[in-house]
């Protein structure tokens, strides 16, 4: 069975060998983390670098497929959006609903201090 | 026990249903048979976050009380479990994750709730991969499901607790969600049928999000005639999601008989190219031959961007991902990192300590395709990518009935075996995530074993034809039996 997924594997990426590979920094990946809002652990950054470039190595196969005068997908079913009338239909629940927040007073959600 | 001892867990739904409609036991007699059997067993296969005993005995007395006054629904008394990605009143819904350890839903999903109103009795919840983000089980902040076929295997992913549970016997039928085949691979994987409907078939609200333009409800079950008894519940229009589609839900259990001479199956060629298992190939194949003698039609066709459709999703799926992921901040619910010194740091901390290895992965991985500078080259590209992909589905469908070949490309895989490369993980999903790119409706059901393991057959359908895949699944088991096998030491 391993060698199956590996023979999986290589026929699936061989578009991808075919160019140059891609190979992600570790002050990319950083920079990645931060837009995600994402802490890295030291001991998880170099694991993170390797994978993550694996991953994007993988999907520039992509880059070579023609799609000239294709349209991007925007619905697996040419649905469009529902319109609804403008009514409030919900009951105020809030106290309910917060008492799945790590900290709250007097109905307001509680974060460290933002302006000094 | 009257009547509800010995092998009542090897019963289908339906037979539950029927058995419960002569008066041969009552919901409370089956529910305490089942939930001292998962007692007895479901640590072994770890294949439950939550069991939620006294509930599920009072909602089997209140269907044996409805069933007395005459009021019984459509699932009155009848066991479900609910993977622990659909939202639960009262009942804690981890989805998998650090994240959610502690987060208990004010309001039940749109399924759960069609669910109980129609009498179903939740006995727990199940274990998956972390927010559905795995093809093993793996990913689970509360450690691996097992597979009772061989507890050194996965169950699959995400829905492999789900799968397990079912497998097992610990219940006749569970919920799932599938997002590239997170219902369907660990169907395959345990011997089970599993069913992913139509995009906008059944409604979401209350499922925790992953990728909003692929992710689907559906069930797992023992047959066809379950799985079409549970969609015919959860099917239809809902106004809490957008996303759900306005359209009449067909009975689908009245077509489970029709003969399907004449039906055509599409059989797509590069399915049995080099990454399929031999083993897994020659059960396939047999599966075909046995839909051939009942007067099917087999036609080879082509999906010529097949090969493109697991990077197509690797792009997609984590765009998506990232964005629905961004509302995990450690402020208004879910896990927060103590000691933060701004803002910005507890965003930081909470997401890095509350999400997994797999998690964040695809959240980077989502972020990065979505930047400024790679949008056009990934995000764009992957969308027109995957038009290509639903344009071959649809071009084969004005020939074919349905499509038909493999759900996985190998039986059940060792625990720990795919950790090392996301890759590789991720291919485990080459045919099923087709069916997701294009909104389809697709089903897996067992068709034999290779070495001991069950081994799935796929079907894929048209928009909304989910009564022409269990009408096929129906026929399918009529003749066959590999779906009433259970793992030894499980019957």
């Amino acid at each position: 069975m391993y060698y199956c997924g590996r023979a999986l594997l290589r026929l699936l990426s061989k578009r991808l060998f075919q160019g140059s590979t891609v190979s992600l920094s570790k002050e990319q990946v950083q920079h990645i983390a931060t837009l995600a809002r994402l802490r890295l652990a030291d001991d998880e950054m170099s694991d993170v670098v390797g994978k993550l470039s694996r991953i994007v190595e993988f999907v520039d196969q992509l880059k070579a497929a023609p799609t000239k005068d294709v349209a991007p997908m925007a619905h697996p079913l040419d649905q469009t959006q529902r319109l609804r009338p403008d009514r409030v239909t919900e009951t105020n629940d809030r106290e309910h609903i917060q008492q799945n927040a790590p900290a709250v007073q007097g109905g307001l959600y509680l974060v460290p201090k933002v302006i000094e | 026990m009257s009547g509800a001892g010995g092998t009542i867990h090897a019963r289908t739904l339906t037979g539950l249903a029927q058995g419960l409609t002569n008066g041969e036991f009552s919901s409370r007699e089956l529910t305490e048979a089942l939930l001292a059997r998962i007692d007895a067993h479901h640590e072994v296969l770890n294949s439950f976050i939550s069991i939620t005993a006294e509930e599920a005995l009072a909602a089997a007395d209140a269907a044996d009380k409805a069933r007395a006054n005459g009021n019984a629904g459509l699932l009155n008394g009848l066991p479900i479990i609910h993977k622990d990605i659909f939202c639960t009143r009262g009942v804690r819904t981890t989805c998998g994750s650090r994240m959610l350890d502690n987060f208990v839903s004010p309001y039940d999903a749109t399924v759960v709730e069609r669910m109980a109103a129609a009498g179903a009795v939740m006995l727990g919840k199940t274990n998956m991969d972390e927010f559905a983000m795995g093809s093993s089980n793996e990913t689970s902040y509360f450690g691996p499901v097992r597979n009772p076929w061989d507890l050194s295997r996965s169950p699959g992913g995400s829905s492999g607790g789900s799968a397990a549970a079912v497998a097992a016997r610990l219940a006749p039928a569970a919920t799932g969600t599938d997002t590239g085949g997170s219902i369907r691979q660990p169907a395959a994987l345990t011997g089970t049928v599993g069913l992913k409907p139509t995009y906008g078939r059944v409604s979401r609200h209350g499922m925790i999000a992953f990728a909003s333009s692929l992710d689907q409800a559906g069930v797992i079950t023992r047959s066809a005639a379950d799985a079409a008894l549970l969609l015919g519940v959860m099917a239809g229009f809902d106004e809490r999601d957008s996303t759900c589609v306005d359209q009449p839900v067909p009975d689908y259990t009245a077509a489970l008989d029709q003969p399907i001479k004449g039906l055509c199956v599409g059989i797509v060629r590069q399915h049995f190219d080099a990454g399929l298992d031999e083993g897994n190939a020659v059960q396939v194949r047999a599966a075909l031959k046995a839909l051939e003698e009942q007067g099917a039609v087999l036609r080879e066709i082509d999906l010529p961007n097949l090969d493109l459709s697991v990077p197509t999703y690797y792009v997609v799926a984590p765009a998506e991902c990232s964005s629905n992921m961004s509302r995990f901040d450690g402020v208004r619910f879910g896990y927060r990192a103590e000691g933060a010194t701004d803002l910005m740091d507890l965003y930081c901390r909470s997401r890095g300590e509350g999400f997994g290895a797999e998690v964040k992965r695809r959240i980077m991985t989502g972020t990065y395709v979505l930047s400024a500078g790679y949008y056009d080259a990934y995000y764009l590209k992957a969308q027109k990518v995957r038009q290509l992909i639903s344009d071959d589905f649809k071009k084969a469908f004005a020939d074919v009935d349905v499509i038909a070949g493999p759900t996985s490309p190998t039986p059940a895989f060792a625990l720990g075996d795919k950790t090392d490369d996301p890759v590789t993980m991720y291919l485990n999903d080459i045919y099923t995530i087709g069916a997701n790119l294009a909104g389809l409706p697709a089903m897996s059901l067992p068709c034999g074993f290779v070495n001991s393991l069950p081994v799935g057959l796929h079907l894929v359908a048209a928009p909304f034809a989910e009564a022409r895949l269990l009408n096929v699944g129906a026929r399918y088991q009529a003749e066959t039996d590999w779906h009433q096998r259970a793992p030894e030491g499980w019957s």
